[in-house]
């Protein structure tokens, strides 16, 4: 690889739309080979930037490498280092899954000899081979969505973008896909680039940006993020509060208390999960219930911003589909903060 | 990785030729393949849209009959004696026919903005000139096959009739046809290029059309009419567009035969009446002569050269309207 395994380089990118300031002058890398997380609310200029990277937009000023290519002067050679897969459906529903894998087949130049085994190959991969000769029409918003990764990666994409991959698709679908990601980055070996505003996505990344307001607020491993935020909230339910939490501070006198009325014996505690033991086995109070809450990226967010990623205003259909997943979705499959 | 490799190599190319021979033969084999797949894609969607094929060949069956039988008659009620208006006014639907589905068709590019699909293809390599010409073939080619009903429908007795010289017409026609299709689909294109809004799309195109169709002449004979009214006829590209068809069309018709008057008298009293100047001068302000249908108003080759210079510079204004898409 170019450039000690640097497959995507920003300079000062900047987008203004009038006098709105999309994208502030972001900078970073990207390693070949690694998935790479946008992290943010609506707005905050993910897609943004991910349409100037695949030189959808024009910078305002600044540039991007890709692939050894800068993204401004050299617009066709970028367009062949990537694969995209857009935020919104961008297929042709009144043909088949086939056809519209031809077209792509076509206009990314790939020989004829080859298209037909590509075609079956991707369309293997998603599983949507019995489908083929169906016209796309007659999909599930799930089949569509793994139609649209199949294609991004019909031509052996360096890149591969994904604008939040997962959105609105229901939870069974999500993790399918992710498993396909796992899955091309362990066989491909490719670069894959994506956007989300949802933080379990954000935890399959090996590192994400996290953005706001037009600009990068961190960027680290999710692990590094969540450490920087602080450690492990546990949280005790013992037959007697108020012992416990005699015989908890004479033995750990610097055991950082959270001091909240409602939670008397709840503490912070860097590696809770080798802690807990250790304080399980001397304990002289009956113990009736531990609870270990470890930072999520919902934390590392608020930290960051002093605001939750999902109170961020949306757009309508983003307001909508909140609503349904608070009615429909059973609770607990989003963890809040503390 | 492997994959990557064996690309690299199959895009090395023969070594006979130099790099900069096989890139710009690529280059050209690529922008060739990118008109070709564009134009196959939208030929798709018109043929598989079943409502949208039958209403294309109905829809100029609609104009000739309807519109022409109709107004046929009008003329007869207004006096002018016999006239063969549904003939004279056959080329002009086929402009018109031509004209309207060309221009309309540009709306799919609309569609494929709403639908997504065009930013597929606007992140792909295909080069944005290719994309714009394979969307004026597209629109050209519906536009053709609306044309190629009504040139079957020459044939028809009342129309050309069944005859040699009627298919040397037709044939003739189909060339000048395909040059009008292409000509008013850059139009469409250009314009739908970057427009975005669905409303905004058929008002435009109307408030477009309906000037550049009235004042084509496919409706009415270009004669006599108010100087500014002239004047306009003469600087819209179309009116050289419907002259083209008609020269060819109505090459050898006598769109007028049988209004004589003094045909239709017993040979005594016309014998008589010519006998008697005064009358006759009476006689001729009570029946006007019928002027002849100039059913030509420029050569052929200046229409052929008007509507072609007319076609480049839209298509260029189309393949530019493109390159400039972000």
């Amino acid at each position: 690889m170019n450039n000690n395994g640097v497959i995507i380089q920003t300079e000062d990118l900047v987008k203004k739309f009038g006098d709105l300031v999309a994208v502030d002058s972001v900078n970073f890398e990207v390693m070949a080979g690694e998935v790479f997380g946008f992290l943010g609310p609506n707005g905050a200029g993910k897609t943004t930037t991910m349409n100037m990277l695949s030189t959808i937009l024009r910078p305002t000023s600044g540039t991007a490498v890709i692939n050894g290519w800068d993204i401004v002067d050299h617009q066709n050679e970028v367009r062949e280092s990537i694969g995209m897969v857009f935020q919104d459906p961008s297929l042709d529903d009144t043909l088949t899954a086939r056809e519209n894998l031809e077209f792509h087949a076509v206009v990314y130049h790939i020989a004829r000899g080859e298209r037909e085994r590509r075609m079956e190959e991707v369309l293997d991969m998603v599983s949507l081979s019995e489908r083929a000769d169906d016209r796309v029409e007659t999909y599930s918003g799930g089949m569509k969505r793994r139609l649209e990764i199949a294609r991004g990666l019909l031509h052996y994409p360096k890149v591969l973008f994904l604008d939040e991959p997962t959105i609105g698709l229901d939870p069974q679908t999500r993790n399918y896909i992710w498993e396909y990601i796992e899955d091309l980055k362990q066989r491909e070996g490719i670069t894959i680039f994506l956007t989300t505003h949802y933080m379990e996505e954000a935890e399959h990344c090996d590192r994400i940006a996290v953005i706001d307001v037009g600009k990068i607020i961190a960027l680290d491993t999710p692990e590094k993020l969540k450490d920087d935020v602080g450690g492990d909230v546990i949280r005790l339910t013992t037959e007697d509060d108020d012992a416990a939490l005699a015989e908890l501070t004479s033995r750990y006198p610097d055991l950082d208390m959270l001091n909240d009325p409602e939670c008397k014996l709840c503490f912070e505690r860097e590696h809770g999960e080798e802690f807990v033991p250790e304080l399980i086995r001397e304990f002289g109070v009956k113990i009736v219930s531990i609870n270990i809450h470890r930072p999520t990226l919902d934390d590392v967010f608020l930290k960051l911003t002093g605001k939750e990623i999902r109170d961020e205003g949306g757009d309508r259909k983003e307001a909508m589909m909140k609503l349904a997943s608070r009615r429909g979705a059973a609770p607990g499959t989003r963890s809040r903060g503390r | 990785m492997e994959a990557n490799t064996a690309r690299e190599e199959e895009g090395r190319g023969p070594q006979k030729e130099s790099a900069e021979e096989y890139l710009h033969r690529t280059s050209l084999e690529r922008s060739l393949t990118g008109i070709f797949i564009v134009w196959l894609r939208d030929f798709k969607r018109f043929w598989r849209d079943t409502p949208r094929r039958l209403g294309a060949f109905v829809q100029p069956l609609v104009y000739l009959f309807l519109l022409g039988t109709g107004l046929q008659a009008a003329f007869k009620v207004f006096g002018a004696g016999e006239t063969k208006y549904v003939t004279f006014m056959f080329p002009g639907i086929l402009g018109m026919t031509v004209l309207f589905t060309s221009v309309f068709s540009s709306i799919s590019i609309l569609w494929d903005r709403q639908f997504g699909f065009l930013k597929e293809i606007l992140v792909s390599p295909v080069p944005r000139t290719s994309v714009a010409v394979g969307k004026v073939f597209g629109g050209a080619t519906t536009a053709v096959l609306q044309g190629t009903v009504l040139l079957v429908l020459m044939f028809l007795p009342n129309i050309f009739g069944f005859s040699w010289n009627t298919l040397g017409k037709a044939l003739a026609l189909i060339p000048l046809m395909i040059l009008l299709a292409l000509a008013m689909t850059s139009v469409g294109v250009a314009i739908g290029a970057r427009l975005k809004s669905f409303e905004a799309f058929p008002i435009l195109m109307n408030f477009l059309l309906m000037p550049l169709f009235f004042l084509s002449g496919a409706m009415f004979p270009l004669q006599g009419l108010p100087g500014w009214m002239n004047f306009l006829t003469k600087i819209n590209p179309l009116s050289y567009g419907v002259d083209m068809l008609r020269a060819v069309a109505l090459k050898g018709v006598d769109l007028t035969a049988g209004v004589n008057v003094m045909s239709k008298l017993p040979a005594e009293a016309a014998a008589k009446l010519q006998a008697n100047p005064q009358l006759m001068e009476a006689l001729q302000k009570v029946f006007p002569k019928m002027p002849t249908v100039q059913t030509q108003a420029h050569p052929l080759w200046l229409d052929v050269l008007v509507v072609a210079g007319f076609g480049a510079v839209m298509l260029g204004v189309a393949i530019w309207q493109f390159n400039r898409q972000e």
